[in-house]
């Protein structure tokens, strides 16, 4: 039937149809033409471009991060030290659910609320992309736990990760400081020192101490690997590899045994001992109380502890023997009683009576020396060994300010001494143009007055206190002050020694110096204000006591110790160097809110001293000792 | 010698209706979707016996229809699309969702996607109608068919599927146009279309307004929509001229390419034999279209002409628009590559095709015009 219409079909239909056919395969040429032309422009025009998008999506450069060098003892033992650990980490990009995928897991592995605290505060200061740890330190049956239920969790992985490890803690804390996690700020800087490569894939960077200050030598040279992954970013397999350069180790002239001593002998009382060795500048001992544990800080410190430490009225955080400024008491005398000598404004021989006071020429207001009634006949050496206030008012009149400026400037009180860590104070010994530029005034003779005894503007690092005795120890070698006595080659282990740096000579007479010197071993002798610390000392020991007020006391009010609020009493000082004829160790020490120094800080430089020469490790902490009478001597206001 | 005779026998029972010059066109495209495969698949045979149980499949279908008349086909044309529109209603009101959109219709024992089914009807459908209406053909007949056309296309369109709604549109439209649809209308058509893309925009699903966006710039979205086309443009570029070489690939190795043995399998094939292997791939697939408009242009009635044409362009339009979205020239709709592509369906669709044009080449009529 119906071939029989077809019959009928008009030839003319047909060749139209066949016209139509023709147009429609040659517009489907057309079509296959422009695939074709699409083609040869990606594969023959743009073929290199491409070829290049398919490397880097095949090849990953993984940086390869280099293990930071240790920091160790003078003796070996360390004090920075690195472990190995598993962790479990989240890049959080590849998670949808944040919250969802953490419950998940607890039901895998034990994630603490304050893991889960920390992460989130990591989350908000880190890039998408970055790989997060959840939990630290795995242990095996949780590795085991965790692989097996690994594909319900893509974007969580186990890795193999170097972690830091302050095994002293509080001991060490303000030398050692601490790393942590690489923040924006810190970033910004490495890009600035063009450091930024080096640092890929590394997390942690020093922030203080020596963790900071010498982190270059710490952190060593990043590696590479070619790694080819694919898409899901696994690595197939590594094309080549740039081994890392480990950082270098440190070994510090610091003596653990010797800090323990001297944290032991301060026991729970707040303050600071920085002990340096005369012959070379080396620091022995640096101690600022309390401490802090610096492990906290390393994987970031949760909103607790951070609290406890930054509340604190003790102030762990606060380097005390770095930036702690005091007015250094009596302890300035010695350096008052060589200006004297140099400048030739006493003799050794001088004497003059002191009735108890000074007055300026021409003026009814009364300086009182600490002792009520006076000393009797005072020269230098007793001036010294009493710790005489009114000679050195006297004295203070006759040099002047500026001289007594430059003079116990050279033994670096008031600046920088220059020591191979970062944060250092300056402190301040005054002038008269220190006074001008400050304070638009001139200067007072009455400022120099407060200023001989070591109060008015005066304020010094426990740290300068130490340089300053170093250079009485040495007779006149400024060496800088310094923590890091070698630096070693953690693959090679080749030494490299650091040369004592003397800066320079304070150039002072031998026989002014002994004159001196020979007051100090006497302020440790019976009569002296530290006799009853350094009794019985198997060596002779030189030292000077002072008194670092904290509040200043009206004229004509007395200071009362047992009355006076805890915080407000004065600080201990004491400066001494041992043995007497043959300095190995000097020292300056400060006792926070405990009153004389002849009473609680010469104690713990005698049992410091023990040790160091001795060998004898305090049993407990140092009692406070019956001393006669110290200079409570108060600025009048 | 009787055994001789048995085989020669069967070879005929065999081969009587089938076009050979075609057949070895198929075979050799459907050799290459294999080999390509085996790479896509990383080496994984499971994926390559099982591609090859869908193609004896599909062989076995189209020697099946190739052996049926067409008169006999043509009965079904109208059967067959009120079926197929019946379950494209059924999807609309009880299909099952899946990824977002509703395709599939549980009938009990398995599921089916109906749209495959209207991918061979609505070619049918119309090449009946406008045969049925050959005489008086006039312009009431095209609106007629149009409507056929656009009732289950909307159907498919608002599933969402909008690679089978542009297929199954295209394919209806080529058989409107080879019955002549005036060029007039056809000029019409073009601008109203252009007229109602901002319609068509507001209309659109946020997901296929994404990658018409990701289409003009890629880079916009690296991660998300644009993804696929660049990492399948950067297999294809980096291919070169000569290729990377089997199973060398590394867009295609390492993961890189997405779904690269269904619809991006050409990225793979592209990335691992260059310009060269695409050059020979367009040449064999335009021999094996040669053949198809042959066939066409040679068909004995009206209704054959109109079904074969469509059959054959609607392939050419796989090609196009599979290629084209591989290579970064048209959006991402998933349309496999003919007789490459992993899977069973759209082989069986193809192949069922085919099968109609060897049947028109190969059954005798009483007069050829």
């Amino acid at each position: 039937m119906k071939q029989y219409v077809e019959l009928r079909n008009h030839p003319f239909e047909l060749s139209k149809f066949r016209f139509r056919l023709l147009i429609s395969i040659g517009f489907v040429l057309i079509l296959f033409a422009i695939l074709y032309a699409r083609f040869y422009y990606l594969q023959i025009v743009q073929q290199e471009h491409y070829h290049t998008l398919a490397e880097a999506n095949r090849i990953s450069i993984l940086p390869l991060v280099p293990n930071r060098g240790l920091i160790l003892d003078r003796n070996g033992k360390p004090l920075a030290q690195n472990y190995s650990a598993y962790t479990l980490e989240i890049i959080p990009k590849k998670i949808k659910d944040l919250d969802a995928t953490l419950d998940e897991l607890a039901t895998v592995i034990d994630i603490t609320p304050t893991d889960r605290q920390r992460f989130k505060k990591l989350l908000k200061e880190s890039k998408r992309f970055k790989s997060l740890p959840i939990r630290g330190r795995l242990t095996d049956a949780e590795i085991a736990a965790f692989a097996t239920n690994r594909y319900r969790f893509p974007g969580i992985e186990i890795k193999a990760r170097v972690f830091r490890q302050y095994p002293e803690k509080e001991i060490v804390s303000h030398v050692v400081g601490y790393i942590s996690r690489i923040n924006d700020q810190d970033l910004e800087q490495l890009e600035l020192n063009r450091e930024l490569p080096n640092y890929r894939g590394s997390q942690h960077i020093g922030k203080i101490g020596l963790e900071q200050s010498y982190e270059r030598q710490l952190h060593g040279t990043i590696g590479f690997e070619e790694v080819e992954t694919d898409a899901a970013g696994r690595s197939i397999r590594v094309l080549s590899r740039t081994p890392p350069t480990p950082g270098n180790n440190l070994i510090l002239s610091l003596d653990l045994g010797l800090q323990q001593a001297a944290e032991k002998a301060f026991g729970e009382r707040r303050g600071a001992l920085v002990a340096l060795d005369p012959n070379n500048g080396e620091v022995l001992a640096f101690v600022s109380k309390p401490g802090y544990d610096n492990n906290l800080f390393i994987g970031g410190i949760d909103q607790e502890n951070w609290k406890l430490l930054n509340n604190s009225i003790d102030r762990p955080l606060n380097n005390r023997a770095l930036r702690g400024v005091y007015p250094p008491g009596s302890t300035f005398k010695p350096f008052m009683a060589l200006a004297a000598l140099e400048l030739g404004k006493r003799t050794p021989e001088y004497s003059m009576s002191d009735p108890g006071y000074f007055s300026l020429p021409g003026s009814a207001h009364r300086f009182r020396d600490w002792k009520p009634g006076g000393h009797g006949r005072v020269d230098l050496h007793k001036s010294i060994v009493v710790s005489c206030d009114t000679y050195y008012y006297s004295l203070a009149n006759d040099l002047g300010i500026d001289n007594i400026h430059s003079f116990i400037g050279q033994f670096g009180l008031g600046r920088k001494t220059g020591i191979d860590v970062e944060g250092e104070a300056s402190g301040l010994l005054p002038s008269s143009a220190w006074k001008m530029n400050q304070y638009k005034q001139k200067w007072f003779a009455g400022d120099t007055i407060s200023v001989a005894i070591g109060q008015g503007y005066n304020l010094t690092t426990p740290l300068q206190l130490a340089f300053a005795t170093m250079i009485i120890a040495n007779n006149g070698k400024a060496y800088q002050p310094r923590f890091v006595k070698q630096i070693q080659n953690s693959q090679t282990g080749e030494i490299e020694n650091i040369p004592p740096n003397l800066l320079y000579t304070v150039n002072l007479k031998p026989k002014n110096l002994e004159v001196v010197k020979n007051a100090l071993v006497d302020v440790t002798r019976p009569g002296g204000t530290a006799a009853r610390a350094s009794a019985n000392a198997a060596y002779t020991f030189a030292g000077k006591t002072g008194t670092s007020q904290v509040v200043a006391i009206k004229q004509g009010e007395k200071y009362n110790e047992k009355t006076i609020n805890e915080r407000h009493r004065d600080h201990a000082m004491f400066i001494a160097y041992a043995p007497a004829e043959n300095p190995q160790i000097a020292l300056a020490i400060l006792v926070e809110n405990t009153g004389t120094g002849g009473s609680t800080a010469a104690p713990i430089a005698r049992q410091v001293f023990d040790y160091y020469l001795l060998g004898e490790m305090p049993e407990t902490t140092v009692a406070l000792l019956d001393e006669p009478g110290e200079d409570h001597v108060h600025d009048h206001l | 010698m009787q055994r001789t005779i048995d085989i020669k026998k069967i070879w005929h029972f065999l081969t009587r209706y089938i076009d050979s010059f075609l057949l070895i066109g198929l075979l050799a495209l459907m050799g290459v979707g294999l080999i390509t495969l085996y790479s896509a698949a990383g080496a994984n045979i499971a994926k390559v016996s099982n591609q090859m149980v869908n193609i004896l499949i599909a062989l076995s279908i189209m020697w099946l229809v190739a052996n049926i008349p067409l008169q006999h086909i043509r009965r079904l044309a109208l059967p067959m699309y009120l079926f197929g529109l019946a379950l494209l209603v059924g999807v609309a009101l009880f299909g099952e969702i899946n990824n977002g959109a509703r395709r599939w219709l549980n009938i009990g024992v398995t599921r089916i996607q109906p749209s495959e089914l209207m991918k061979i009807a609505i070619p049918l459908m119309m090449a009946w109608y406008f045969d049925k209406h050959e005489i008086t053909l006039r312009m009431r007949d095209y609106l007629v068919a149009t409507i056929l056309l656009m009732l289950p296309v909307v159907l498919i369109l608002r599933q969402p599927d909008l690679g089978t709604a542009i297929m199954i549109a295209a394919s209806g439209f080529f058989v409107l146009f080879l019955a002549g649809l005036s060029w007039r209308i056809i000029a019409g058509l073009a601008v109203a279309a252009a007229a109602s893309l901002p319609v068509v925009w507001t209309l659109m699903h946020d997901y296929q307004r994404r990658r018409i966006m990701t289409l003009l710039d890629p880079t916009q979205d690296p991660l998300g929509a644009g993804y696929h086309t660049i990492q399948s443009s950067i297999a294809i570029g980096s291919g070169g001229l000569v290729g990377k070489g089997w199973q060398n690939g590394t867009q295609a190795q390492l993961d890189f390419l997405p779904e690269q043995s269904t619809d991006f399998i050409f990225a793979v094939f592209s990335e691992e034999f260059g310009l060269i292997g695409n050059t020979l791939l367009l040449l064999l697939y335009l021999v094996v279209i040669g053949r198809c408009a042959t066939i066409t242009a040679q068909a004995p009635t009206q209704f054959t002409r109109l079904i074969a044409g469509s059959i054959t362009l609607t392939f050419c339009i796989y090609i196009f628009v599979n290629m084209g979205m591989v290579s970064g020239i048209l959006p991402i709709v998933g349309v496999p590559l003919p007789l490459i592509s992993y899977g069973g369906t759209s082989m069986v669709t193809m192949l069922l095709g085919f099968g109609i044009l060897m049947s028109i080449q190969t059954h005798p009529t009483l007069v050829k015009t």
